[in-house]
């Protein structure tokens, strides 16, 4: 399938709540919104691309461009690993000048995978076209094709050229790789019924990991989480689970969906963020294995479980309510991604002051109109300027969002803690949820925001602004000896003997 | 005298280099009230913005043409004249630095006609904006010469053309890319010393050097002014710091006569001294007590950390004319470059950096250098961890980018001070990783069983 084809393809997804809201003309003009030149942000296609698909571990991520794409971008993810480093390694064509000029794209992609497949024998290497390589034309697929029986390993095509549009659109163009050229390539030899496939769980900071011992001790067993801590082999046999759950939001719909025709996998949207959320998709997870096949004892054990943990959450999170009961948070991400986090913050009387609405849907809207005492609170996406005003005014004690944001927040003299990719602690999970509420208390509780917002004792010119740092020398003790022009200053507070000095 | 290897590998493994379009928005950066616009798609912008923010952990103003399928197909003049509209009305901007990508350059376009022809149609609009453009495709160069053809842009494109009466205390200073905030503001003060007056080309002292203003900004503030860069022709002497602002000082020089004298590093004590003398010179005034006392400081630190580098093997990668800076300071201690990677193969300095070869690669090349050498220590930037892990061997973080430690813009590294600072951080580094001695790795017989091991010369170990 062209390029072309497959962007209208996955811009026509039946699974997308969004998408089956509009006419049939406006789902022909896609999702993309058209950039402003000038008043543009955020990240493009092969950007989404290679988020979705380098937490695969072992496998050999290879970027076919000159130095930008990569050069800029690697080692720059939070995804932990349990095994291979090698999605760590940065692999780059890095076309010069005369690779392009002189048309040897093509060659230097099929010898750079055979220097990977010498040195490094990953069990895959993927290959991602970018603006360059698909401007000037390189087929990456029918190198790929020739590469893989040549050197006996699969060489998977990623075609997201940046330019193909947003982030978003790279993610989706990711899962159709996946589907295209890597599930069900590979049978496994030991399914069980209690196979589950995750996908959109990126296990940033490790944090899938406070979830799976959940799953594991029901019994479930992870198929694939993709791509979180994925091999290689997990994703090639991922067509063999009995139910996949996609986080996330929206970013892998796709795959999830068309894993559910071509495999007959039934799969549920759900969110490990949160109390409620987090049981809520463990009950899922149970439901559909269940429904599978699994034998229904399941369900009994899993609800016994959530009992047990949802207590032992619930009373960590008591333990906070003294320290933050009251406290404003507004968040100020794409959309809030799970109400289960505003529902446990509400629960223990912190007040959600704003929120952005960019990526939610009608319902959603409605449902922040009864969380958010004030509707006007909700904003589309706010201005660097205004968000800055709004926090400098002090209308909220923190504020929760991606790392964009963060130096606005920061300069404004206001805590933030960081809620999105490059985040330094995981939120996942019951225990995930309480530690997501522990570093909300470290950062309003700081003692670095008073020294910060204490006002500096002289003007831009740097003359003293009151009497007041004499008189504080006095009380405490210490004698000044000040110029006599200080003096007769200090004993006036006038305007003009200021202005004198 | 270094010979160049070039690579041979299809493929880059762990990359050195940032993008030339990078280094060229890290020169804007320097401007008072700059915007620095990359002309591609979003994507280009989004890297290397994510880079700068992770580096300065400051918000970095940094725009994009936003060119999509279409606009790459039929051209992108409309693209390049929407955002530059855009900037204006909203930033307001002094100075709006435009730098090319690779997606654009491959394309091929006549860009500074259409920047021209823009500035020509809209110049009631840009009224109050300079609008500079430097060809900075990724395919080629690196930090070094996006920087300096940027730096360049400003000059050809706004400094006033021409012999203007110069004032015998103005200094035009050109610093390279890889000196830091600490570097610049050091290097003022110690011109101010002397009476004269630097204008500091680019400045991002004023811009990135981590400071809380009282309001929402949305360009740079802080860095050299722009009146100041139009007035470079009022200098009395201009001097460049670093082989690669040879090129922009050139350009000054041919554009308004100023005279100009290069210091390809400010590290070592004879290149420092030079530079005082230089001072001295064209102030007229001794050399003040404070400069004397730093000197005296670096002689005796020199004399105690010498110790620590004697013999030492040292890995560096790094651009070419801080790869040169760091190989003449870690050699003038008595320390030896055994492994030597940089970004480009084309500049002049090249040739002079202290070791046997200097391989233009990425840090697999200085990984495999660096083991086969068995080194003491690695010098490049953040990304060096991974390599500096799996061999065990510690890390100075230097250049761009740093993004797992702190404070690197206010680190000193020109000047006797800054020299004197270097070498505490690196003597530091070899006795936090001192090895305790060891009854096997003292034993006077350790090699020649390696030896035997490695090639058996008798059939009883059959």
């Amino acid at each position: 399938m062209s390029l072309k084809a497959k962007i209208d393809d996955v811009f026509n997804e039946p699974g997308c709540d969004k998408n089956q809201g509009k006419d049939a003309k406006a789902r022909k003009k896609g999702c993309s919104k058209p950039l402003t030149p000038g008043a543009a942000a955020g990240g493009c296609a092969f950007d989404g691309a290679k988020i979705v698909l380098q937490p695969i571990t072992d496998v050999a991520h290879l970027i076919h461009a000159p130095l930008a794409c990569e050069g800029n971008s690697w080692d720059n993810r939070g995804a932990a690993s349990s095994g291979s480093s090698l999605w760590r390694t940065s692999f780059t064509t890095d076309l010069t000048e005369l690779d392009i000029v002189m048309g040897q794209g093509e060659r230097k992609l099929f010898r750079a995978i055979r220097e990977i497949s010498e040195n490094y024998a990953p069990p895959a290497i993927f290959v991602y076209s970018t603006c360059v390589t698909a401007l000037i034309g390189d087929d990456i697929e029918a190198v790929c094709r020739r590469a893989a029986e040549k050197f006996g390993l699969p060489v998977v095509p990623v075609n997201a050229p940046g330019f193909v549009g947003s982030k978003n659109l790279g993610n989706k163009l990711a899962g159709e790789a996946l589907l295209d050229h890597v599930i069900g390539t590979e049978e496994p030899d030991d399914v069980t019924p209690y196979d589950v496939n995750i996908l959109g769980e990126f296990n940033l900071s490790g944090e899938f990991w406070m979830v799976k011992p959940l799953l594991e001790k029901l019994g479930m067993r992870i198929r694939a989480c993709i791509p979180g801590d994925a091999r290689y082999h997990d994703v090639a046999t991922a067509h063999r689970a009995k139910a996949t759950m996609m986080v996330c939001s929206t970013a892998l719909i796709n795959l999830a969906r068309k894993m559910e025709e071509r495999f007959g996998i039934p799969y549920f949207e759900g969110s490990f963020y949160g109390i409620s959320d987090t049981s809520e998709a463990l009950r899922e997870l149970a439901r559909l294995l269940v429904q599978q096949g699994a034998p229904p004892e399941l369900l009994e054990r899993t609800e016994s479980l959530i009992e047990e943990e949802e207590a032992t959450a619930w009373a960590a999170l008591e333990g906070f309510r003294p320290r933050l009961e009251g406290k404003r948070v507004l968040l100020n991400t794409g959309g809030v991604k799970s109400w289960s986090v505003v529902h446990a913050l509400q629960e223990i009387g912190i007040e959600i002051v704003g929120t952005s609405v960019k990526k939610s849907t009608p319902e959603d809207k409605e449902r922040i109109k009864q969380i958010l005492k004030d509707e006007n609170h909700m904003f589309d996406s706010m201005a660097p300027r205004d968000l800055y005003a709004m926090l400098a005014e002090h209308k909220a004690d923190i504020m929760l969002s991606g790392g964009r944001t963060q130096f606005i927040a920061l300069k404004a003299k206001m805590p933030w803690l960081d809620i999105n990719q490059e985040r330094h602690h995981p939120y996942a999970g019951y225990n995930g949820m309480v530690e997501l509420v522990r570093q909300i208390d470290i950062a309003i509780h700081n003692p670095v925001w008073e020294t910060v917002r204490q006002a500096c004792p002289w003007d831009k010119d740097g003359r003293l602004l009151e009497a007041e740092p004499v008189r504080s020398f006095a009380t405490h003790g210490a004698t000044v000896a000040a110029p006599v022009h200080a003096f007769r200053k200090f004993a006036s507070t006038t305007a003009d003997d200021m202005g004198e000095c | 005298m270094a010979r160049v290897q070039h690579q041979t590998k299809q493929v880059a493994i762990n990359p050195l280099k940032s993008s030339q379009p990078l280094g060229a928005a890290f020169a804007y950066l320097g401007v008072d009230g700059a915007m620095p616009l990359f002309h591609g798609s979003q994507g280009c912008t989004s890297f290397a913005l994510v880079l700068f923010v992770r580096h300065f952990k400051e918000t970095i103003p940094l725009q994009t043409t936003a060119m999509d399928e279409v606009a790459t197909i039929l051209g992108g003049a409309d693209h390049l004249e929407e955002a530059i509209l855009n900037l204006k009305n909203r930033t307001k901007p002094s100075l709006i630095g435009i730098c090319t990508t690779a997606l654009v350059e491959t394309r091929g376009e006549d860009f500074a006609g259409d920047v021209a022809r823009i500035k020509a149609r809209r110049a009631e609009e840009l009224a109050g904006t300079e609008v500079v453009l430097s060809n900075t495709p990724d395919f080629d160069g690196a930090i070094e010469e996006g920087w300096a053809k940027a730096v360049t842009s400003m000059i050809d494109g706004v400094t006033i053309p021409g012999e203007r009466a110069r004032d015998p205390k103005r200094v035009a200073i050109l610093p390279g890319w890889h000196l830091t905030v600490a570097d610049i503001e050091h290097i003022r003060e110690t011109v101010e010393s002397f009476g004269l007056t630097p204008v500091i080309l680019p400045d991002v002292s004023g811009a990135l050097d981590g400071t809380v203003p009282d309001r929402w900004i949305p360009t740079t503030y802080g860095g050299t002014k722009v009146g100041d860069i139009r007035d470079l022709g009022t200098c009395f002497q201009a001097i460049a710091i670093g082989e690669h602002m040879r090129g922009p000082a050139e350009a000054l020089q041919a554009r308004t006569g100023v005279p100009y004298a290069l210091f390809q590093q400010l590290s070592g004590m004879k290149a420092i001294d030079r530079f005082i003398t230089m001072l001295a010179m064209i102030s007229g005034n001794p050399v003040p007590a404070r400069v004397r006392r730093r000197r005296a400081q670096l002689q005796d630190a020199l004399l105690d950390g010498h110790f620590h580098f004697g013999g030492k093997r040292i890995a560096v990668a790094a651009e070419p004319d801080h790869l040169y800076q760091l190989s003449t300071f870690f050699t003038g201690l008595g320390a030896e470059i055994t492994a030597a990677v940089t970004t480009t193969g084309t500049s002049r300095i090249l040739s002079k950096v202290q070791s046997e070869v200097v391989q233009v690669g990425d840090l697999a090349d200085l990984e495999a250098m660096a083991q086969a050498a068995e080194v003491d220590l690695i010098v490049t930037h953040s990304h060096g961890r991974q390599a500096a892990e799996r061999l065990g061997v510690p890390l100075m973080r230097v250049g761009f980018p740093i993004f797992d430690r702190l404070g690197s813009q206010h680190r000193l590294t020109v000047l006797y001070e800054g020299a004197r600072d270097l070498i505490f951080e690196a003597a530091n580094i070899f006795q936090a990783n001192q090895h305790q001695p060891t009854p096997e790795g003292l034993n006077p017989f350790r090699n020649r069983e390696t030896d035997n091991d490695s090639c058996p010369t008798s059939f009883t170990r059959h």
